[in-house]
């Protein structure tokens, strides 16, 4: 193709985006679309099964029968929605090793909340409501995102991960409305939850690389700023209904924008835990690679025998 | 690990009420079809969302290819007479 007739197809695929049609994964589209595609929705991918390990820590621990299948039910959701989105992701041409290698290797990133640990119970508390809570607000957009595979994987993703956040808030308001020592475990939580929270909306507008591309293939609809103000304006009034103080001491209702103002957060942090340097990047590594590799001979046992019973199938039928 | 055989691809079909037909809801790898779907009711039926389910492994699906669209589908495009709005009838007719 010359280079005249790539930009005749690169601007009738962007008229088409914007006639709000949906790609779908055998349409002509621009090399830069598939990859940044084939990132984003993997890096998607990777964040829900890692978003496993810091709650799977805490099932066999959970304070009652109720509260231990909700977890359970909950984790075993993440790892669905990590299926639906891998297998979107292949419809891009990616194979599932490729991807799994780039998350092994490093090459790929994850949400760099998943860094953090969980210390206690009130963690799933803070979890379900705050981190599902953040995530819901970057998610829902995406149910009408340009291409196809991708939105109709968030559009099953959304619809569960509602239950997910309610179950969270149920855990922090039977903690605050506890004896002292439960309230003061879901206000430490609350303390250490809150601002990692804020940055998984991620970098502010004045620095976020993507954006402009992003808002155009709809797989943005909103700035990073407009929808952390969203998450805090939210999230503050479920705070104070359960008697839990945000751990901002900036944190003001401004009469005039009606809205919260709030204090600066540490991006320093944030660009630290992105990096590798957070408290668990080389612990969830090294859980996430082993349970692949100790899975291995498991994988390799049930295609050998995947072999064997269609090898004598077909010698039956001789 | 480059010679290894993974687990292949496999379609999934589920019919969420009987009435209704089985509606293609996403993809999984599995070693064989049975495994295929129970992973599928795993993955795409943790809510009650099916009574049926289809497993297709992913290599014998034949699909169109959206480049030749022209030559598949415009045939349809020009013949209106197709349709019932192309024939003229006054008003006064009813029922048709």
């Amino acid at each position: 193709m010359s280079e005249e007739q790539i930009k005749n197809l690169e601007k009738q695929f962007e008229e088409r985006i914007a006639r709000d049609e949906k790609i779908e994964p055998k349409d002509w589209m621009p090399e830069k679309y598939r990859k940044t595609h084939i990132r984003q929705m993997s890096q998607h991918a990777h964040s829900e099964i890692v978003g496993m390990l810091p709650e799977g820590n805490w099932i066999t621990r959970a304070p009652s029968l109720r509260r231990k299948v909700a977890l359970l039910a909950k984790v075993q959701d993440e790892a669905g929605h990590g299926l639906y989105l891998y297998s979107a992701t292949e419809t891009l041409g990616v194979s599932r090793d490729e991807l799994y290698e780039q998350l092994h290797s490093g090459k790929a990133k994850y949400s760099s909340i998943f860094n953090y640990p969980t210390i206690t119970w009130a963690d799933m508390g803070a979890i379900g409501w705050l981190v599902d809570g953040a995530a819901i607000i970057n998610q829902v957009p995406l149910c009408n995102t340009s291409y196809g595979p991708y939105a109709r994987a968030m559009i099953r993703v959304c619809k569960e991960e509602s239950f997910h956040q309610r179950q969270g808030y149920e855990i922090m308001m039977k903690l605050a409305n506890g004896t002292p020592e439960q309230k003061e475990m879901a206000q430490d939580a609350l303390n250490r939850w809150w601002w990692p929270s804020l940055m998984m909306l991620g970098p502010t507008d004045d620095v976020s690389v993507h954006t402009e591309q992003s808002m155009k293939w709809k797989l943005k609809r909103k700035s990073n700023d407009d929808l952390r103000q969203q998450f805090i304006d939210q999230t503050v009034p479920q705070a104070d209904l359960i008697g839990l103080t945000i751990p901002d001491p900036d944190l003001k209702w401004n009469e005039e924008r009606q809205s919260y103002d709030f204090g600066e957060i540490d991006w320093d942090e944030f660009w630290q835990v992105v990096k590798g340097h957070g408290p668990c990047n080389k612990e969830r590594m090294k859980a996430r690679v082993g349970a692949w590799e100790r899975g291995e001979w498991v994988r390799d046992a049930a295609m050998a025998h995947a072999e064997k019973k269609q090898e004598r199938k077909e010698k039956q039928a001789v | 690990m480059s010679n290894k055989k993974n687990w292949p691809l496999w379609e999934i079909f589920v019919r969420s009420k009987n009435g209704l037909e089985h509606r293609h809801f996403g993809s999984l790898h599995a070693a064989d079809a049975d495994m295929a779907l129970e992973n599928a009711r795993d993955v795409y039926t943790r809510r009650n969302e099916g009574v049926s389910i289809w497993v297709v492994e992913s290599k014998h699906i034949t699909a169109s290819n959206p480049e030749n669209n022209g030559e598949l589908f415009e045939p349809a495009q020009d013949k209106v007479y197709r349709h019932p709005t192309f024939y003229d009838l006054p008003d006064e007719v009813k029922h048709m």
